[in-house]
């Protein structure tokens, strides 16, 4: 299946402003970052949970621990997809007990990574609450799942996809909407 | 990125250097679960692994069950021994029945070489080989390649001897296959009547001086002396090999100081190794058979992956 370009709905300088936000947020919601944990979902959640713990570092003068979470053995599709995904480490160097842990994700679709990714997350223990920050919603939920910090709302058609770029990964800082159809 | 498309994993003869190096960082994934609080991960749920085993075994079938356990799926042991085997079941039979019940993988262990890629034939379920007569034991030789990765940071490039019974040996073959395919260099060594002629053909080289084959090693996996498969009296006494061939404190210390010691167990203490040795710093064989546990969760998860669809 080919994708096309159709728009970008995010520079380089309006997801910094995005992330500082959400991390500005943050540090209001849980009241001055005692206990608080970021988690990010593999792959470039855990970028994006680098970023916004960095930004929270610097303005609270604090260091926010970071963790990265692997959802694939948590995935309700592992007995339907083709083959099975390739699976990678979990890294949560810390105990999350009575921890408030942000989950974050670039995208928030369906809802099904989220449902996954709370259960990963409560088989390591049981923290005092999970939020969630995403950096884009594009809608279409399938499960009853919202999140608590969003970059960006971005309605979107069930054909298109969003791809978020990001300078680890994919050189630069970007978002985007792609469209099936043919590369012309 | 390589994808696993395998229904079986019968042997490290056929696969791929790729295959291999995927089924090694599955299994490193793994091995972080098997340090959590709650070592369980959902991925196998609902799923059936049966452990088939003709021949007696402790570690691997264990291991299997731990693995299958941990991944969530229910586990069947069948043991030869109270079974319709005892009656003149067929192992074809056997599998088309516990296919029948709906199992989703049989682990099989057999006297015989070559059980696994037959039954595998037959059956539309995955078959994983936990030991073929003299043919392979492809999850040992995984599990030792993990730990080798694990103790020194890589496969390539290493000088890895294997001492012991190489003729009877499945293990010795699977880490040839494996250790080769990865771009180590093997050497056997063993009493000249238990190197099987034309070995070298496999990529290896083989001598029958104890001392050579350490002197330049990284690491040393000492096999286990099979003497309930000596028939005809090829094997020297047990006295005598240890003389020979024993992994003792004194070999070890004209060999490199940091050398890594290996055996698949179940160990013949003062036969092909000293206690010494295997209670050593250099011994991570209890390591082994703590990773055997997440490579075995690697190829389950694998081979049911490729089987369902």
């Amino acid at each position: 299946m080919k994708f096309r370009e159709k728009a970008k709905i995010m520079d380089k300088e309006a997801m910094g402003r995005a992330l500082r936000r959400i991390a500005h947020e943050i540090a209001e919601k849980t009241k001055g970052t005692e206990d608080l944990v970021i988690v990010g979902i593999r792959n470039r959640g855990a970028y994006l949970a680098e970023r916004i713990a960095a930004y929270i570092g610097r303005a609270e003068r604090i260091k926010v621990p970071v963790g990265v979470l692997d959802i694939t053995l948590y995935r309700d599709d592992l007995t339907t997809v083709a083959e099975q995904p390739q699976v990678h480490k979990t890294e949560i160097g810390f105990d999350i007990a009575g921890k408030k842990i942000v989950l974050v994700d670039d995208v928030l679709y369906t809802g099904r990574t989220i449902r996954a990714a709370l259960d990963a997350l409560i088989d390591f223990g049981r923290p005092r609450y999970i939020q969630l920050a995403v950096l884009i919603d594009r809608g279409h939920r399938e499960l009853p799942i919202r999140s608590d910090y969003i970059g960006k709302n971005v309605p979107t058609a069930l054909k298109e996809t969003v791809q978020v770029r990001l300078r680890e990964v994919d050189g630069k800082d970007e978002a985007v909407i792609l469209e099936q159809g043919d590369l012309r | 990125m390589t994808k696993w498309s395998r229904k079986d994993l019968c042997g490290l003869e056929d696969l791929s250097r790729e295959e291999i190096e995927l089924i090694l960082s599955t299994a490193e994934s793994f091995k972080e679960v098997t340090t959590r609080e709650i070592k369980k991960v959902p991925a196998l749920r609902g799923k059936t692994v049966v452990n088939l085993f003709y021949e007696p075994s402790t570690r691997t079938r264990v291991s299997f069950e731990v693995a299958a356990k941990r991944l969530s799926a229910d586990v069947i042991n069948v043991s030869t021994e109270t079974s319709s085997v005892k009656k003149g079941e067929t192992l074809i039979d056997t599998g088309r029945n516990i296919q029948a019940l709906n199992a989703d993988v049989i682990v099989v262990r057999h006297n015989c070489s070559g059980a696994a890629v037959m039954l595998a034939r037959h059956v539309d379920v995955s078959v994983v080989n936990a030991g073929d007569g003299w043919h392979e034991h492809p999850t040992q030789a995984l599990l030792d390649m993990f730990t080798l990765k694990e103790k020194l940071g890589r496969i390539e490039g290493l000088n890895v001897s294997i001492v012991g019974d190489i003729a009877h040996s499945r293990v010795a073959r699977s880490n040839i296959y494996g250790l080769t395919k990865l771009g180590a260099r093997v050497t056997v060594c063993a009493p000249k009547m238990l190197i099987p002629p034309g070995i070298e053909q496999l990529g290896v080289g083989a001598t029958d001086d104890i001392d050579k084959a350490l002197k330049s090693a990284d690491a040393v996996n000492v096999l286990r002396m099979q003497f309930e498969r000596d028939e005809g009296n090829a094997f020297p006494r047990q006295v005598e090999y240890f003389q020979a061939f024993g992994i003792t404190r004194q070999r070890l210390e004209k060999a490199k100081k940091k050398i890594v010691v290996m055996h698949p167990g179940p160990l013949n203490r003062g036969i092909e190794i000293s206690s010494e040795v295997a209670d050593g710093p250099n011994s991570v064989i209890l390591e082994q058979v703590t990773n055997g546990i997440a490579v075995r969760m690697a190829v389950l998860f694998l081979v049911s992956g490729a089987a369902t669809k």
